[in-house]
């Protein structure tokens, strides 16, 4: 076991980490963090994103040693500082772009890298950006149209999927 | 997974010396290793993380060439070498997706050469020179079939060298659940000819196909190929395609190829 420390959503947290332990296990199992969710484990789903050094990555196919020293931002970090709703996590909640709710914490860590990139996306650009994270209650109409309501774009004509 | 030693060496020098222990292997961006790891179907005693050496990382252009260091994700590439070489960085804005291009690594896809991957019909089709911590190998000679290459054990690759052409581009038919290419052509003119790889689609991994080089050469447009058909002997078939419908894609996606080439 090594010794692992990270900066995790602006604090400083260390835990003990095999060769083979994966980002997403050492945040879960190790810091408590469960907001991070695995899905597929096969880098395919997407829930397991989280952001290291402000890129997105699916966590389950990262090793917790090769990042060491890295800053991670989790699900658990998007929160404002009062703890209320960021305008992406509000505008999930607004537009119901979640159905059971386990692909969430990884689409809006996806969503928000998007938004970094891509301030003003549009509709096609949000659902090709979320290729890679599944959402297997096939809610997608509704997180693409949040998604879009997050980047301040008016989403009350949007109907249907296309 | 079975467990193994980690270590993040911060020089190519290190990470050669940490390779030469027992059943060592390099890591880059793991996109592929990891999973296989899952699976068990790889076991290594050590891993040695190469994204930690600086060394390998970055984008230049060097006269004529663009020289791209191994451990560089897909992501830089596709941001950072569209001025000097865009259908390079078109080709690394296609692969997996946003989250696999900002770990993937042009070194670790290209050490792979996994018969669907998009890099290997890149390097092919330019040209380009695989540079090692020990050698400079042409991409002819450095693609040895399906997952073969001219790597030995412990070898390195440090950076690509890509010599620009005067236009290019990739055409890829997606896989839609693995995103590698089904089949994928590139296509790149250079003052001395035209050339053409497949990816995707052969049981030895990546070709040049040669027929359409020398109809391009003498005449790049789509046009050129008419009448030109791959042939179906050797082709990959699966679940997603039979080796007639690879052949046939090869047609289809070259002439796309050609027709974006720009």
């Amino acid at each position: 076991m090594t010794k692992v420390t990270l900066t995790v959503n602006g604090r400083s947290m260390s835990g003990q980490a095999e060769g083979r332990t994966l980002l997403s296990s050492f945040l879960r199992e190790e810091l408590g963090l469960t907001g991070t969710h695995v899905g597929c484990d096969t880098s395919q789903c997407g829930a397991c994103v989280v952001h290291v050094d402000g890129q997105a990555v699916k966590s389950c196919t990262v090793l917790a040693q090769d990042v060491e020293g890295a800053n991670v931002t989790t699900i658990e970090g998007m929160a404002n500082a009062d703890g209320s709703l960021n305008t992406l996590q509000q505008a999930f909640q607004d537009h119901h772009g979640l159905q059971c709710g386990f692909c969430t914490p990884g689409m809006v860590m996806a969503a928000s890298s998007l938004l970094a990139e891509n301030p003003k996306p549009t509709e096609a650009e949000v659902r090709h950006y979320l290729e890679g994270n599944i959402c297997r209650c096939t809610g997608y109409h509704n997180i693409v149209k949040a998604v879009m309501a997050a980047s301040g774009q008016d989403v009350s004509d949007t109907v249907a999927a296309e | 997974m079975y467990n193994f030693d980690f270590v993040k060496p911060a020089s190519v020098e290190d990470a050669v010396a940490a390779l030469s222990g027992d059943e060592a292997q390099p890591l880059s961006g793991g996109m592929t290793l990891l999973p296989s790891m899952k699976q068990r179907l790889n076991a290594p005693a050590t891993l040695v993380s190469l994204t930690g050496i600086d060394a390998l990382k970055g984008v230049c252009r060097d006269g004529d060439m663009l020289v791209i260091g191994a451990a560089t994700p897909h992501a830089v590439v596709a941001r950072d070498a569209a001025a000097d070489y865009p259908a390079l960085a078109e080709l690394a804005g296609q692969i997996g997706d946003p989250m696999v291009r900002n770990r993937g690594t042009i070194g670790g896809s290209l050490a792979n050469n996994d018969p669907s991957a998009c890099y290997p019909a890149a390097a092919l089709a330019s040209g380009a020179t695989i540079v090692t911590d020990k050698r400079e190998i042409a991409a002819e000679e450095f693609f040895q079939g399906m997952f073969a290459t001219a790597l030995d054990e412990g070898e390195i690759i440090t950076s690509v060298k890509f010599p620009i052409p005067q236009k290019a581009a990739y055409a890829k038919f997606a896989q839609p659940a693995s995103r590698f290419a089904l089949t994928g052509a590139f296509v790149a003119q250079y003052a001395d000819g035209a050339r053409v790889a497949i990816t995707g689609a052969s049981e030895n991994g990546v070709f040049r196909w040669s027929e359409a080089e020398t109809a391009l050469s003498s005449n790049f447009s789509a046009d050129a190929l008419n009448g030109l058909a791959a042939s179906a002997d050797q082709m990959i078939g699966d679940l997603h395609g039979t080796p007639e419908y690879r052949a046939h894609l090869v047609g289809v996606m070259t002439r796309r190829a050609v027709g974006a080439a720009h």
